[in-house]
């Protein structure tokens, strides 16, 4: 039995703009103990996918449209407040990408761990206190039992991330979703946590769902990996076969304009275009207006997530009717 | 939106193909109209200073005109005329409200009172001796005052001196106070400490010793008021434009700007000025209310504008001493000023949101 | 290859006060501490470091936004440090700058036509007809649509305004342009529009640049050579490729490693270099080698002297005492 089941998730935001169709139409599993990545460039729906499941979109003008997310028997988009509650922070735990501002600059760092295990655990205060400097030993603060009392400021930028991650962990949750951890830290810092959250997965055995632009960090970091674009899945398999067979256009075209792969002197490709207005509703393929393989039906189908090989979805419609082999793009000429 | 692509024409551009952009003022406007209240208050406001430049010249009465006989006259009461006949010349005329129509005849027992007010008020002509009681077309729409003056051309005469001195005093304030504050935040150092340190000296001055110092020295004059105003209310001005340039000066285009080489006249104007107008405005906005208010302190400490010229805030003291006998004297000028004040500040408010930067598309 | 531009020592330190009414010196922040370097004619120099190292400060030393504390700035011969504030306006024209945000690095209350006109004549007033013209024809150059020019920066997106910040960057007619981290703010496959833009306009126009980043990959794609920097001095120096496949120096080697490789096949074969401890502060940097406190192969001289950047290799510089031996 899968641990998390996502099924048919919509998440609208309606403003003055129109409706900006965020999620649509998002589907996913996660296994106990795997680490599934989410890609996507900004506007592709992937953190507001893993806010709606734990109840942090704000409504208005946020709204939670259709869908289920099944968690140990629990439905979190239609449960109570009180069940969603006992869940957050206990069973589902989250790290955010600003250090700076996901710690309470007015408390200090032992009151922010002991928080959770006396919300959920009913421990005493002194034996929270304790298992908070061991889960900060455990993340790799030296001399915790002194910084401990420290305010977030006070600390790194790496050290409050890794704060954060002490904070998610200390009540050995199911999940921990990490929403784009490392952006904002400096390379070798990001290294050394990504090493860390790896090392703690292992040790406790929690699922991970990693949401990143950083198609490296999937690369070393998760067993599977959901592409989205517009607010939709468009590619989901295991992390080899994301690289090594893409099957949708989308994905093809994001590893081939990174610097990361390419020689100098070697044109970057480029995807001409812009990202999608999300207010608008799509007829057919919201990538078709950038694809250089788009054909007549790509813009009158709508796509939707097919299995071509076991564990290897696509929405590229033209590839599940096998119109096209490689989705990768051949003799571009770059445009500026 | 435009897309990328690289294309070689050659052709020569023409003025007139070029797509015209939407400025940030445009964008606030449009974000202004759909806030209904700043709208009301924008009308509102419109709607009254338009009434007080226009209107006296129609009421028919100037704002000094007195007549005794009919002081403090209801709003619309009925009014009567007493011709006195004379031996020589043009016979007397004065006009007499119903209220006082009594006071008339004195001499003759009341019952007798009744009667001859209950027959002039319907419409008879009465005479008495050398005097004639008729029904005047005379209508105050607002009563008068004391001094038999009509009391809604001296609420809109007075609406004129307020809002000149509100907005002139601002004028003054936003001058003094931008070209103060700029300075100082782009020069930043030494001179932007002693600038600010000589603020900060007037700051904690009082505000109604140096007034009455001015109107010492130099006389009560009606453009020494709006000078005091706006001398003290720049402090202000000059406190918030300071801190807008400093923000605004770490903020790369500025930096871009310095490093072509530009003067520092042309950053100053052309670069930091323009983004500091917004605060501007919706300071000078909320400035202007506060600048009536004090003049209508000055003029409750006998301090404003001389008599028989007047403003809301004297209007709103000599009514506030009548105000058991002659409500209207107090409500009219009261709801006029109030209105403005409102009206003012939820324009103001409507501006920050407008113009606030965080709100517009991006 | 001629020097274009050459660093001579260039120290920029910030003081730290203490006190209110009387302040005393207490210390000072060392940005930048001491960077000896020189740029040939048309090369691009890619200038690689982690937040704290002093890039960004170095950046605005040269473009002579920040005054030099010490050492000099010379550009084709002539020393920007020592001549008067007058003089350097004059020479500004001959080297511009590209800054990272693309939202605050032009003036929200100026259409692009203006944005454009001003920079075009720092150069040379031009009457408005030609004015007209040129603009258009910049607007091009960048791969915008030329009729586009009187609109605000606001109603275009991150990619389009940083190639009008690159539009206004280039129109004085500069010889030298510094990148300050020009494509970190924007998405992914924007990132690979507005880098082949800039590839492909040093390549015509002959321009040297100084491209700094923190992703070390984007550098290598770009420049030519490579220098990294860390806490105010650079600790390695040498041609892009070599730079990268055979780093020399500790911290090039972690730097390196730790940037993220989109082939999982790879990475699974990669040795990682995890380093301990955050980058230091400039407020207290360490004694000795700055590097010493988080380099696996520390040893006990590392402490005692602060190493130079040297010759090691033929083109290639480090600045360690342990660099044949790991």
């Amino acid at each position: 039995m899968a641990l998390l089941e996502v099924e048919n998730l919509r998440t609208y935001f309606y403003t003055r703009g129109g409706v900006v169709r965020a999620v649509d139409n998002v589907s996913f599993t996660l296994e106990q103990g795997e680490t599934m990545g989410i890609v996507g460039e900004s506007g592709s729906g992937k953190s507001v996918t893993c806010y709606s499941l734990l109840g942090l979109i704000p409504r208005p003008p946020g709204k939670i449209v259709s869908g289920s997310a099944l968690f140990g028997g629990v439905d979190l988009l239609n449960c109570s407040k009180e069940q969603l509650r006992r869940i957050q922070g206990k069973r589902i735990s989250m790290i955010f990408q600003d250090p700076m501002t996901s710690l309470n600059p007015y408390m200090r760092v032992s009151d922010q761990l002991v928080e959770p295990l006396l919300v959920h655990d009913r421990m005493s205060r002194s034996q929270a206190l304790t298992k908070a400097i061991a889960s900060l030993e455990e993340v790799g603060i030296q001399d915790a039992a002194n910084r401990i009392n420290l305010y977030p400021h006070q600390f790194s930028g790496g050290m409050r991330q890794r704060v954060m991650i002490a904070m998610a962990l200390i009540s050995r949750p199911e999940i921990l979703i990490a929403d784009e951890p490392t952006t904002a830290l400096d390379v070798t810092v990001q290294a050394q946590i990504l090493e860390l959250i790896r090392q703690r997965q292992k040790d406790l055995g929690t699922a991970v769902i990693f949401i990143t632009h950083d198609l490296g960090v999937v690369a070393s970091f998760c067993n599977r990996v959901n592409v989205m674009y517009a607010g939709r899945i468009v590619e989901s398999a295991p992390t080899d076969e994301i690289f090594a067979r893409p099957m949708h256009p989308y994905n093809a075209s994001l590893q081939q304009s990174i610097p990361a792969l390419h020689k100098k002197g070697q044109a970057l490709f480029t995807i001409p275009g812009l990202p999608p207005d999300l207010t608008i509703e799509f007829r057919g393929c919201p990538f078709a207006s950038r694809c250089a393989h788009a054909g007549e039906i790509c813009k009158e189908q709508d796509p939707a997530l097919k299995q071509i090989v076991p564990g290897h979805k696509t929405s590229c419609i033209r590839f599940q009717r096998g119109e096209i082999a490689d989705v990768r793009i051949k003799n571009f000429v770059s445009a500026v | 939106m435009a897309t990328a692509t690289a294309s070689i024409e050659p052709t020569p551009i023409r003025a007139d193909e070029l797509v015209q952009g939407t400025s940030l003022w445009k964008d606030a406007w449009f974000r202004l109209k759909k806030n209904h209240v700043a709208l009301f208050g924008l009308y509102t406001f419109c709607t009254i200073a338009l009434l007080c430049l226009v209107v006296p010249f129609f009421t028919g009465y100037t704002y000094e005109q007195t007549e005794i006989s009919l002081k403090a006259s209801a709003p619309l009461e009925p009014i009567f005329s007493r011709s006195e006949a004379r031996k020589v010349g043009e016979p007397k005329k004065s006009f007499i409200a119903l209220s006082n129509l009594e006071d008339e005849f004195l001499e003759r027992p009341q019952s007798d009172r009744k009667a001859i007010v209950a027959k002039i008020a319907s419409g008879e002509v009465y005479q008495e001796g050398r005097d004639t009681y008729q029904r005047s077309n005379q209508r105050h729409v607002f009563g008068t005052d004391p001094l038999g003056r009509d009391l809604l051309t001296r609420v809109l005469v007075g609406g004129r001196i307020s809002l000149a001195v509100g907005f002139a005093a601002t004028l003054v304030s936003v001058c003094i106070g931008v070209l103060w504050g700029a300075t100082a935040g782009f020069a930043g150092g030494k001179v932007d400490t002693v600038m600010m340190r000589f603020a900060d000296i007037l700051y904690a001055l009082p505000f109604t010793v140096i007034v009455i110092l001015l109107m010492v020295m130099f006389g009560r004059n009606f453009i020494l008021l709006f000078v005091a105003i706006g001398a003290v209310e720049w402090l202000n001005m000059a406190r918030i434009v300071r801190g807008q340039i400093i923000s605004l000066k770490n903020q790369e285009f500025i930096e871009a700007a310095i490093s072509l080489g530009l003067p520092s006249h042309r950053i100053l104007f052309r670069h930091l000025i323009p983004n500091v107008i917004g605060s501007i405005i919706i300071y000078a906005t909320l400035t202007v209310p506060n600048v009536m208010l004090l003049e209508a302190v000055l003029s409750f400490l006998g301090l404003g504008v001389q008599p028989p010229l007047s403003s809301w805030g004297v209007l709103i003291d000599e009514g506030s001493r009548t105000m058991e006998t002659s409500i209207w004297l107090l409500v009219c000028p009261a709801i006029f000023f109030s209105l403005t004040l409102f009206s003012l500040n939820f324009l103001g408010d409507g501006l920050r949101d407008a113009l606030d930067p965080k709100s517009s598309k991006d | 290859m001629s020097i274009f531009l050459e660093l001579e020592n260039v120290k920029t330190h910030f003081p730290i006060y203490r006190g209110t009414i009387f302040r005393r010196q207490i210390g000072s922040v060392k940005a930048v501490d001491g960077i000896n370097l020189q740029v040939r004619k048309g090369e691009i120099l890619g200038l690689v470091g982690e937040s704290g190292c002093g890039k960004s400060t170095l950046a605005r030393t040269i473009v002579q936004l920040i005054p030099t504390t010490q050492g000099a700035v010379i550009l084709e011969g002539r020393n920007l440090s020592e001549i008067s504030k007058a003089a350097v306006r004059a020479e500004r024209v001959n080297f511009q700058m590209i800054f990272q945000d693309p939202y605050a690095s032009l003036n929200p209350r100026m259409t692009v036509y203006d944005t454009l006109a001003e920079a075009i004549q720092t150069r040379q007033q031009i009457d408005k007809k030609l004015l007209l013209e040129k603009v258009g024809r910049l607007m091009r150059t960048v791969g915008l649509p030329s009729n586009q020019m009187r609109r605000y920066p606001h109603e275009f997106s991150g990619g389009q305004r940083q190639r009008i910040a690159i539009a206004r960057a280039l129109a004085p007619e500069p010889r030298l342009i510094i990148a300050d981290e020009p494509v970190s703010a924007l998405d992914v496959s924007i990132q690979s529009q507005i880098l082949n833009l800039i590839a492909k306009l040093c390549r015509e126009m002959q321009l040297t640049m100084i491209f700094i980043s923190h992703d070390i990959s984007v550098v290598k794609y770009i420049s030519d050579r490579i220098a990294v920097m860390y806490l105010g001095r650079l600790v390695e120096l040498g041609p892009a490729t070599e730079v990268v496949e055979k780093p020399l120096h500790p911290y090039t080697k972690a730097l390196v490693s730790a940037i993220p490789i989109p082939d999982p096949q790879v990475e699974r074969r990669r040795q990682r270099i995890i380093l301990q401890g955050d980058p230091p502060s400039p407020m207290s940097p360490p004694a000795g080698c700055a590097f010493h406190p988080r380099c696996p192969y520390a040893i006990a001289a590392c402490k005692a002297q602060r190493p130079e950047l040297e010759q090691k290799e033929s083109n290639r510089f480090a600045a360690c005492i342990r660099v044949g031996e790991i």
